[in-house]
């Protein structure tokens, strides 16, 4: 892990949230905005848009008016923004002309493909490189592996539901989202449980912008990120001395396909299975209890429907949809929607935006857990990069609200959470809520 | 127009009558037959309608498209046999075929 590598896969040395304008601080006003601007003008790539949850009328005006939308910004240069949700499967599914790769700039707003580049990682990367590290760690995810992992999970949920206080503030989000992802996580990478609440610090830091409160300098990335890399850079060869087994680690390791992979290539992969392990399905077992509290009527039809819990798990994956955007580079110049995108511009797939496209989905700014098909939505994405752990992201959420239901009438959010400040990892630092009493 | 069974993991089957030029996908899911999941609504792009296709009816039904290899791939257990069934669509010499279904959609 070099300087070098470190300096161009964080975020970018002159970075600083005070470039980005000031934000709406409410919907309406946020609305208000959004419709007063010229077109032109609209930039949906400020985090504190996120941050404040008041990005969603800038989008609704693109999906309307101009859902292939370009914009030149001074932080991530000219970037495209796709918001429809036909439109984003479209680029999803065409990963020929779409490219993935992180030397052109990976998966992410950040990257350029000259002075930044992430590392490079298999959801970074196009065929057949990415199929064959894909299907090295597809095992760990597999239906017969998720059936064995099934009871450790449910086991975890009940003791961290047991341990809660009853009739006193805490937050969910530390007690009960990170802990229940952080034992899995720590679980499929074989890692010291006693030490996962670093890899829930890694990935915290891993998707950081500086000042947003996880990391106050670009330099933070780098130092943190290190402790990780060195970390895991020891298990790896820890792992590679022994017989193979079975964790992501020694996968990797021993697979064919990438036991000689280059140290860094390694490390990205790394930060890719924390992040897509444990940001996504914590913000999303968040996400779920305050989209039931903010919609009461649906919280007491869970209750009264405990088999509608698979259908509001993935209702909350929409209405969530932990990871706002994916990004693609055009590997030539495509006539998209009547628009030209030139070889090598940067384009956004914004699933937030997807997941609220009328045409697709019916009253999607309702949160509805009986919804006729709920597992059509885009927080996944289409194609061959399509998350590949969404079952285990499913079945977290499926188990911990199974043993929720068993044990509390019902958990009252109490305060206004602490959302992150990312265009693209869209979650919670914390949420503070109160149990008034057990069954 | 056509019929087609599809057997469960557990050998459970379900047969069902198709339209001409009705997917498999959107027959299972729109008659409750459980096992395909068809996340995507037909795009060959989340390889969760997976089937095998049965040994008698494997040249009939035709080969696997390039879309379809991107995505089965992925998919748990996948062979030679193995189609994303919202590729297949009913016409009149696929009346009556058999198609079985994986363990689950992953």
């Amino acid at each position: 892990m070099s300087d070098t590598l470190a300096t161009a896969a964080g975020p970018p040395a002159g970075y600083n949230l005070s470039y980005f304008p000031d934000v709406p601080h409410t919907v309406e006003e946020a609305r208000r905005d959004a419709y007063s601007k010229r077109i032109e003008d609209v930039d949906v790539a400020n985090p504190k848009l996120f941050h404040h949850d008041v990005i969603g009328p800038y989008f609704e005006r693109l999906r309307r008016e101009d859902p292939v939308h370009v914009f030149d910004s001074p932080m991530y240069g000219r970037y495209w923004s796709i918001t429809r949700y036909a439109d984003i499967m479209a680029i999803d599914t065409n990963h020929r002309q779409f490219s993935s790769e992180a030397s052109l700039g990976g998966i992410t707003l950040f990257g350029n493909g000259q002075d930044r580049a992430p590392l490079p990682m298999f959801i970074a990367m196009d065929p057949p490189k990415h199929d064959v590290q894909r299907r090295t760690v597809q095992p760990m995810v597999s239906p017969g592996n998720l059936r064995n992992l099934e009871p450790l999970i449910r086991e975890r949920a009940a003791a961290i539901l047991d341990a809660l206080p009853i009739g006193v503030e805490f937050d969910w989000v530390d007690k009960v989202s990170m802990e229940l992802t952080a034992m899995t996580l720590a679980t499929l990478f074989d890692f010291p449980q006693e030490q996962r609440r670093k890899l829930t610090r890694w990935s915290d830091v891993a998707t950081a912008v500086p000042g947003g409160g996880v990391i106050d300098r670009p330099e933070q990335w780098v130092e943190e990120m290190g402790e990780c890399f060195g970390t895991f850079q020891k298990l790896w060869h820890e792992r590679a001395a022994r017989e193979p087994g079975n964790d992501l680690i020694s996968m990797l390791a021993h697979g064919a396909d990438t036991r000689t992979m280059p140290p860094f290539e390694f490390q990205g992969n790394v930060i890719l299975l924390i992040v897509g392990g444990n940001d996504t399905t914590r913000n999303t077992i968040s996400g779920s209890l305050l989209a039931l509290n903010q919609n009461p009527d649906q919280y007491d039809k869970l209750r009264a429907h405990p088999e509608l819990i698979p259908g509001m798990v993935s209702e909350t994956i929409r209405w969530q949809t932990p990871l706002a955007h994916m990004r693609r580079t055009a590997a030539e110049d495509v006539e998209f929607r009547g628009k030209l995108i030139r070889k090598g511009e940067k384009v956004i797939m914004w699933y937030i935006s997807g997941n609220r496209d009328a045409d697709m989905i019916e009253n999607p700014d309702h949160y509805l857990i009986d919804r006729a098909r709920p597992r059509q939505h885009i927080s996944f994405g289409y194609g061959i990069h399509r998350c590949v752990g969404n079952r285990l992201a499913e079945l977290q959420l499926q188990i911990i609200w199974e043993e929720i239901l068993k044990r509390f009438p019902v958990i009252e959010v109490t305060g206004e959470p602490d959302r992150v400040y990312s265009t693209f990892v869209r979650g919670y630092r914390t949420l503070p809520v109160r149990i008034p009493r057990r069954h | 127009m056509g019929q087609v069974t599809y057997i469960a993991h557990d050998g459970v089957r379900h047969t069902i009558e198709l339209a001409e030029g009705e997917t498999l996908m959107i027959g299972a899911t729109s008659n409750a037959v459980p096992g395909i999941d068809g996340d995507c609504g037909g795009c060959a792009a989340c390889g969760t309608c997976h089937v095998h296709i049965d040994p008698a009816w494997l040249a009939a039904v035709g080969p696997v498209t390039d879309a379809e290899k991107d995505m089965l791939q992925f998919a748990d257990g996948v062979a030679a046999d193995s189609r994303l069934s919202c590729q297949i669509r009913m016409r009149p010499d696929l009346d009556g075929l058999v198609v079985h279904l994986p363990e689950s959609q992953h």
